[in-house]
């Protein structure tokens, strides 16, 4: 029936105007209103992340609301607007875009270099600082955006200090590297790979895997052939963990060395007994040599379940902005902005300041290793490491 | 009710009735985005322009499987050839800041040849066998532009081209807001008024293509290759022309994702999306030109839509039962479901195909 | 030299993987034409209820021997995917039979998105991992090394196809199920039940995704609500190699593929000298694909079959 074609076109008209509900609430006149913004994959595989990146500033949120935080001479209310970037840069400039409409006060995310990349523009363009609490790409820092900071050491650091600990701690001397081919797993494994091969080593195997595969065993044997003593592996915990227990079947002896995308619980999880033994980095300080670590852990556990893994650095960006705010005496971009720029403060995560380009300045690296099925710290690589 | 019908039939053919619609329309069009804007954020405007390059990309599609009858998913990867070859050239990876009225053509152009060449072993296959062919060949594109950073950079891998340069004509460039009559013209206005334009004239293509010998050739193909080759239709060519142009389609409209994004990378152009544009096409009425359209605005708008699942169970229930993230795409995927089963030749088939359906029932 | 021989291994047995859910993906197609995108996620969920019953099982401090709880963790998948595979093919499918070609494979999709979301609602975002219930137990062979498991998959493949074979060449069941899938018009007037014979190839295909699911689980030690996708792909990879419709193809089909997976990932470095690695394995899997197809356009072991008008 033709009615029917009409309607269907009323419907979209309808749901694309329908769906605005911008609830604009301004407070009353001792309170103000401060939207933050998260964004980070919420669906898809890297959900567990996501929702770890959501959870953490949630849990700030909500203490910044039950104590009596001021900003200027208001009460502060805070609030979280959070969106799903399903981990793809396309929904993620749509989310970003969003977020700007919404006036948000400040930003938490992305938590994939791939998507921050075309959100920073967006944020920059509207001069909303933003704080990613897991992007590691190096270069994201170097593109000119004056809104843009991270809460941890980017992936030269990280790459650099694998690399280090790989060749002078480790004492390999045959490396195989293999990455995820995507842009975090690729470029920290070819960031370690480029300082162990300048350390001495000999990269014997350049592979690579993809992040939606959970069979490695053809790479493995090939890279069982050219004997390594030690295996770099740049990709996330789910592939991570298949592939420890993989090498154990295959009766690979290497050592097996991953980055931060690895050093989860997941992981363990995964690749069960296999993972006796792995070795991976994090950027920052281990939770319990961070200042607040243990009692963010017992707090955040209590109501989230077990971090992931970036919850810590989540919050503290949520805490930083708060902190920067108060200091100016606005939640105005265009006002504490400078200051954020210039901040100085003891986080849960350890101490926060940032360089020019926004990368946070003597940012450590922490090494560890699964003891008895745990994450136990190995290491800790101070601002000596990388850059 | 026939006789409203009857009616309406007449009322259709009067033309100074169409030309004041079409005008009513083309106002609309050119009034949306500030209507969209002042009620919904300038997001939502973004998501206008999004709805119009996948127009341009499912118009392109319906080219190959609407007419041809040409099962191809692998539609995406000519979106990506387009869109790298703009980004390649008018960004600082190589240092070229090729201008846009250039790249664009030269990337429909390039994507027009790729067309021709992923089609060409793919003629004597039927059917599901040419599905899984074009899925390969998508993917195969892909795999290359994740990896064609060593030994020479080409495409610079997973970490995609950034800083591409926006689409600018001469001195306008389409980055910056724009003063015109008065008005306020914001860069992503200037985007939607571009692709606006673009999309009406890959409309207008289409319905000529339709409406030509090449177009009842492509017909004649997919209702029987066969007797269409027995008629002296050089089946062959015509298919290779199909691929062709609907891959130069796809390549224009990543040719304009490339300077609108500022950024691609491989990541955006995964075989979800090859399979996303053929729902649009499927779903809205392949080979019907208003049908295709139809269906690419529904099928964008519909995730964002039901973004605001949340906001919507708040309001009816006071809280929030189950997490909108949680909701979107499973609605979606009903909303797949449940208009294939209520209407299987699509939201607004093509008369002739709806009276075929009815008579086989 | 072992290592080639490894390399054979593994491709023989993530081959025989991709056969056990090609299995399911060619029976459909050849009764009903139609490409299930939905049967990857039969083989995730199948995947899933058998991790959460065998977690479930080995938490509960019940001391039963391994074989019987992975035994439990099928009891409870198999049906369970039967019944879901019914549903759908009652649901979505059936009404659609004689709609336009494209229909259903749109319904499909939308049926098989919907399954990955509840999956995720009911098992969250995380993944389950299969508890170490099977000693890894590697037997050497000449420098290589195969385990139980390996063994185990590879002969349950053969003896699956093996089974389906003796089905459809050598009972009344399977005369009805050919019968359809020549001609379902023809066959309805001879006396058969189309849909009920429809139906219970859909629940035989989804009985042998659940078993899919659950060697899935066991060997690669994971489930995940997003598994199915990438796995439906490459069975549906396999089955069209092999000739889609066909059974034995979808056996040759899946093994092949695993082959030319493992040996290109192993390989493609040395033969071209590292121009391309192991980052185009799957270029190299499509290549070869597109390159049967052009000689053979009907599948390695596919009948050439004329045009349909």
């Amino acid at each position: 029936m033709n009615s029917i074609r009409w309607y269907g076109i009323a419907l979209a008209a309808a749901l694309a105007l329908a769906g605005c509900n911008k609830g604009t609430e301004s407070g009353s006149a001792s309170e103000t209103v401060v939207k933050i913004g998260s964004a980070a994959p919420l669906t898809g595989p890297q959900s567990h992340l996501g929702k770890d990146n959501e959870n953490g500033p949630q849990l700030a949120i909500e203490e910044l609301n039950a104590q009596n935080f001021l900003i200027g001479d208001k009460k502060a209310k805070f609030e979280l607007v959070s969106k799903d970037d399903q981990a793809d840069p396309k929904t993620a400039a749509i989310v970003a875009q969003e977020l700007v409409d919404e006036k948000v006060a400040g930003v938490i995310g992305h938590l994939n270099s791939g998507t921050t990349r075309p959100a920073a523009k967006i944020y920059s363009d509207a001069g909303i600082p933003e704080i990613t609490p897991s992007a590691t790409a190096t270069d994201l820092t170097h593109q000119g955006y004056k809104t843009l900071f991270r809460m941890m050491a980017n992936d030269s650091r990280q790459g650099a200090a694998l690399a280090e600990f790989a060749v002078k701690k480790f004492g390999a001397k045959k490396i195989a590297v293999v990455d995820d081919r995507t842009a975090y797993g690729q470029g920290l494994a070819d960031q370690f790979a480029q300082v162990a091969a300048a350390d001495g080593a000999a990269i014997v195997g350049r592979e690579y895997v993809d992040d939606k595969k959970t069979e490695f065993r053809a790479v493995l044997t090939s890279i069982k052939g050219k004997d390594p003593d030690l295996i770099f592996y740049g990709g996330m915990d789910t592939q991570a963990g298949p592939m420890v227990a993989q090498m154990k079947t295959l009766g690979i002896r290497a050592q097996f060395l991953s980055g931060d995308g690895a050093r989860s619980l997941a992981f363990i999880q995964l690749g069960g007994s296999a993972t006796e033994g792995a070795i991976a980095s994090t950027p920052g300080l281990p939770l319990d040599k961070m200042p607040g670590g243990k009692a963010f852990a017992d707090k955040f556990t209590a109501k989230y379940g077990p971090i992931q893994n970036y919850s810590p650095f989540a919050y503290d960006a949520v805490m930083t902005l708060a902190d920067a705010m108060q200091r100016a005496g606005s939640s105005e971009p265009a006002q504490y902005l400078p200051i954020l720029a210039e901040i100085k403060r003891e986080g849960v995560t350890g101490p926060i300041e940032f360089d020019a380009n926004g990368d946070l300045m003597n940012s450590a690296v922490t090494i560890y290793q699964v003891k008895n099925g745990q994450w136990q710290t190995l290491e800790v690589f101070g601002a000596s490491a990388g850059q | 009710m026939s006789d409203l019908i009857a009616r309406w039939q007449v009322l259709k053919r009067d033309p100074r009735l169409v030309w004041s619609a079409y005008a009513a329309l083309a106002l609309l069009l050119a009034l949306l985005p500030f209507a969209v804007g002042a009620a919904a954020g300038n997001a939502w405007v973004r998501i206008l322009a999004s709805v119009l390059l996948y127009t341009m990309l499912a118009l392109g599609l319906n080219i190959v499987v609407g007419f041809a009858g040409l099962l191809d998913l692998g539609y995406v990867a000519f979106y990506a050839v387009g869109a790298y070859c703009y980004a390649l050239l008018a960004s600082p990876h190589f240092g070229l800041h090729l201008p846009a009225w250039l790249l664009l053509p030269a990337g429909a152009l390039v994507a027009g040849v790729f067309g021709a060449l992923l089609g060409a072993p793919t003629l004597r296959l039927r059917g599901d066998y040419l599905a899984i062919v074009t899925l390969g060949f998508g993917e195969i594109i892909r795999i290359f532009l994740n990896n064609l950073n060593a030994p020479i950079n080409i495409t610079n891998g997973p970490q995609g081209v950034d800083r591409i340069d926006p689409v600018q004509f001469g001195a306008l460039s389409l980055a910056q807001s724009h003063q015109v009559l008065g008005v306020e013209l914001p860069s992503i206005y200037n985007y939607y008024y571009l692709f606006l334009l673009l999309v009406l004239a890959v409309i207008f293509i289409s319905l000529r293509l339709e409406n030509s010998r090449i177009g009842r050739a492509w017909v004649a193909i997919r209702e029987d290759e066969t007797a269409a080759a027995a008629m002296g239709i050089n089946t062959r060519n015509i298919k290779l022309l199909a691929f062709a142009m609907g891959a130069s389609f796809g390549g224009l409209s990543g040719g304009l994702f490339a300077g609108f994004q500022g950024f691609v990378s491989p990541e955006s152009f995964t075989l979800i999306e090859s399979v996303m544009i053929l729902c649009m096409v499927v779903l809205g009425g392949m080979g019907h030109i208003p049908g295709v359209v139809l269906g690419a605005v529904l099928l964008v708008i519909l995730p964002e839509a039901l973004r605001y699942t949340g906001d919507l169970q708040n309001a009816v229930f006071g809280r929030v039962f189950v997490d909108p993230s949680d909701l979107r795409l499973l609605l979606f995927g009903l909303a797949l479901v449940g208009v294939m089963l209520l209407r299987p030749s699509g939201l607004w088939p093509s008369p002739i195909r709806k009276r075929e359906f009815a008579a086989t029932e | 030299m072992d290592i080639l021989l490894q390399q054979i291994i593994n491709g023989l047995v993530a081959g025989s993987i991709y056969a056990l859910v090609a299995l399911g993906y060619t029976m459909v197609y050849g009764i009903l034409g139609l490409i299930n995108f939905a049967h990857g996620e039969v083989v995730m969920f199948g995947a899933m209820i058998a991790l959460s019953v065998i977690q479930l099982l080995f938490g509960s401090g019940l001391a039963l021997p391994p074989a019987i709880i992975v035994a439990l963790g099928l009891a409870a998948a198999i049906p369970t995917c039967m019944l879901l595979g019914f549903t759908i093919e009652r649901v979505a499918y059936r009404p659609l039979r004689h709609a336009p070609r494209l229909a259903p494979l749109i319904t499909a999709i939308g049926v098989s998105i919907v399954l990955q979301n509840v999956a995720m609602m009911i098992w969250g975002r995380r993944y389950l991992s299969f508890p170490a219930l099977l000693p890894p137990a590697p037997h050497p062979i000449g420098g290589a090394v195969v385990t139980d498991l390996q063994i185990f998959i590879v002969l349950l493949a053969l003896l699956l196809m093996a089974t389906l074979e003796w089905l459809v060449q050598r009972t009344s069941l399977g005369r009805a199920m050919r019968a359809t899938s020549q001609n379902p018009a023809v066959a309805g007037l001879m006396g058969i039940d189309i849909n009920t014979i429809i139906s219970i190839t859909f629940v035989i295909g989804s009985a042998l995704a659940a078993i899919a699911g659950v060697m899935v689980g066991a060997y690669y030690g994971i489930a995940h609500y997003y598994m199915g996708f990438l796995l439906g792909l490459k069975a549906f990879t396999a089955a069209v190699l092999g000739g889609i419709g066909n059974l034995r193809g979808a056996m040759l089909g899946g093994v092949l593929l695993g082959l030319i997976e493992s040996l290109g990932a192993g390989y493609i470095g040395d033969l071209t000298g590292g121009l391309f690695g192991s980052n185009y394995q799957d270029v190299f899997a499509f290549f070869v694909l597109i390159l049967v197809l052009i000689f053979r356009p009907s599948g390695l072991l596919g009948e050439r079959i004329a045009d349909r008008g």
